[in-house]
């Protein structure tokens, strides 16, 4: 008995002593994006194995993951909208929008009889997001598919009903080829949508897809492939049907790399290039230029530079894609502008 | 069972056979019951102080909002972040709409049922039944939601929905639907809301003493004059606190309603028409909301969610007051 209890004290000590030493391994914070979490939870775990750099990530949501940036309780904050410029402001002091990951958003669908090779052109689609086209047979469709029996089925629009990032992504695609939704809906992480449903997260909107003949929405690439949705091929600004995929959205981000600023705060969406995918988006991590922790700023621009390397390289594991090398070397330079 | 406790019966009011040192103030024996009394005076005075300070937490942080709206954001039905326009009007429909709906199905749902548990039913049937009721009442409400989803609103689009066009039609029951609407958020609401009121209103029927029963059943009272005249009449006050408790629920639900409602910010007579609620907005845009602004009015929905609590509480307290006030002398 008396043995007993001691095993269970030691075992107790045993576990308030790992969990001591392992909040003392926390080397980095950081607080953000939803989306990025699949891809920072592989490259942070990773990169403790190969580093023993512990980064604790939450994600929290980009809004809260700026919020929490802004108090300092994290050393960087991960957002799918860059930084605005009043929340520049009260970072007190320069601040840097790196782009870490890039990711597509397609539109999937759910017509019986039609898996896949649905083609839809920037106009058609702006339209049945307006409200404009309501059926399934209209002809604006039909004449973009000549080789699928479209039904006589209503379209019921279905889009994301929470804040975020691919909203962001997809209503600056549409506000870039229609003036009238730029000029209405207009483009943000949540806008005041004409018609549809909203489903919460992309899980809420692929089960109202899902669950409804006749759906159309949009949800982000990794997503859709995993769970085998039916997504269209849109037609890009170089007037080619594009899939959605990694290699596209790649594609798309070389085709805009003549347009990236150095502050790096562009949305590539509707990008030139012949193979570009027309609706994706960076991710950004934001940190502050002057660091004020010597250690910490050092071990905080190895990992940048590890994510920008070592992570890039996996990033299409997940279903996101890889940054081009022109990028890379172009974000690797603002990392270099950091100073501890 | 209640006809063993010793009540008194006072002109019909109830009041039950109370130990006495729960009658007043009591004889405070020495220090230890002085003590007892301060440290649990000081647990009760603490639920005074959190409703204050959420309260004011949430009127501290609501404050950008008004400067930048003012009282326009109570009568404005636009809700558009990037515009930076924020009205509160298609989210209090939603939320009074589909709460009420569900108080409309489930207060003569759950009185029946009671009444049937309390009065009518074989002793060896009641226990199951109260078990199976406290069952419903501890499923989570993103179970709730989930069901709604992929089996409720399929079956409301396909069956229900066309029913109610037909027979009502009108205004409220307009075609166009695809299951999530205000009605589906409504019958979701109603079952969840289910347990609470049987619950309490099963207790409040039980609390009745006997011999009013036997009274009635003496005078030649059939079942339901019986249940009418002796059951029902007597627990007035605690049958309208079971209903505004199952209020209060359905008020603040927000994941079930979230997953069925279609958080569509809309004002429309139309309950097949998807609408939105004031807790669902809140979950769904907070963590992603930018800007003072913004998050202001995300928080003077809450404060405002937490008046209208308040204040159909308040009016359940004078409603019941209202009609009880001559009730025990007559």
């Amino acid at each position: 008995m008396k043995n007993f209890k001691k095993t269970i004290l030691a075992g107790v000590a045993g576990v308030v002593m790992m969990g001591a030493s392992m909040a003392h391994a926390v080397d980095l914070n950081g607080a953000g994006s939803t989306f990025d979490n699949p891809i920072f939870q592989k490259w942070f775990h990773e990169y403790y194995t190969a580093n023993s750099t512990q980064v604790n990530y939450q994600s929290i949501g980009s809004g809260g993951g700026i919020q929490q940036w802004l108090a300092k309780t994290v050393d960087f904050g991960a957002t799918d909208a860059f930084l605005t410029d009043d929340e520049t402001q009260k970072a007190g002091g320069p601040a840097l929008n790196l782009p870490v990951v890039l990711g597509a958003v397609c539109v999937s669908y759910n017509i019986p009889g039609i898996d896949s090779g649905l083609k839809l052109t920037p106009k058609v689609l702006v339209d049945i997001y307006m409200g404009k086209i309501l059926n399934w047979n209209d002809t604006a469709i039909v004449e973009l598919n000549p080789d699928l029996t479209l039904p006589n089925l209503v379209i019921n629009v279905v889009r994301r009903s929470d804040g975020s990032g691919t909203t962001n992504i997809f209503t600056s695609y549409l506000s870039k080829v229609s003036t009238a939704w730029a000029t209405s809906a207009g483009w943000g992480k949540s806008v005041n949508f004409p018609v549809g449903v909203g489903g919460k997260g992309n899980e809420g909107v692929a089960g109202i897809i899902r669950q409804y003949p006749g759906s159309i929405g949009y949800v982000e690439l990794a997503y859709a492939v995993q769970n085998k949705m039916a997504f269209a091929a849109l037609k890009n600004k170089a007037g080619k049907f594009v899939e959605p995929s990694v290699d596209a959205t790649t594609a798309a981000a070389e085709g805009a790399m003549h347009k990236i600023p150095s502050d790096f705060k562009i949305m590539i969406t509707n990008a030139a290039g012949e193979d570009a995918y027309p609706i994706c988006g960076f991710s950004w991590v934001v940190v502050r230029v002057n660091q004020d922790d010597p250690v910490k700023g050092k071990k905080l621009v190895d990992l940048l530079n590890w994510m920008l390397d070592t992570g890039n390289g996996e990033a299409s594991t997940l279903y996101y894609a890889p940054l081009p090398d022109a990028l890379v070397a172009k974000v690797k330079d603002a990392v270099a502008t950091i100073k501890f | 069972m209640n006809a063993l406790n010793e009540q008194e019966v006072d002109g019909g009011a109830v009041k039950p056979a109370l130990p006495f040192f729960l009658f007043g103030k009591f004889k405070e024996v020495g220090f230890g019951d002085k003590l007892f009394r301060g440290i649990t005076g000081f647990f009760a005075f603490l639920i005074l102080v959190l409703a204050l300070m959420t309260f004011l937490a949430l009127w501290v942080n609501s404050g950008p909002c008004f400067k930048a709206i003012g009282w326009k954001f109570l009568i404005s039905s636009e809700w558009d972040p990037i515009q930076q326009k924020f009205g509160a009007v298609p989210f209090v429909y939603g939320t009074l709409v589909s709460s009420f709906l569900a108080l409309l199905i489930a207060t003569p749902l759950g009185l029946g049922i009671s009444l049937f548990l309390t009065e009518l039913a074989p002793l060896n049937l009641r226990t199951p039944v109260a078990f199976i009721v406290d069952i419903l009442a501890a499923i989570p409400s993103v179970v709730y939601g989930l069901w709604g989803m992929f089996v409720l609103a399929p079956i409301m689009q396909a069956y229900v929905d066309p029913v109610m066009v037909k027979v009502i039609g009108g205004p409220f029951f307009v075609t166009t639907s695809i299951g999530l609407s205000f009605f589906t958020a409504g019958v979701i609401l109603s079952i969840m809301i289910l347990p609470t009121i049987i619950v309490i209103s099963r207790e409040v029927f039980e609390a009745v003493p006997n011999v009013y029963r036997e009274s009635a059943k003496a005078l030649g009272a059939t079942d339901w004059e019986t249940i009418q005249l002796s059951v029902l009449k007597p627990s007035k006050p605690g049958v309208v606190g079971a209903v505004m408790l199952g209020l209060g629920r359905a008020l603040g639900e927000t994941m079930a309603v979230t997953m069925v409602i279609g958080n569509m910010a809309q004002v429309t007579p139309n309950l097949l028409a998807p609408g939105h609620s004031m807790a669902s907005v809140i979950a769904n845009e907070f963590t992603e909301a930018t800007g003072d602004v913004y998050l202001a009015a995300l928080s003077e929905i809450g404060l405002l969610l937490m008046v209208i609590t308040l204040v159909l509480n308040i009016a359940a307290h004078l409603l019941v007051w209202f009609t009880t006030r001559n009730y025990g002398r007559a």
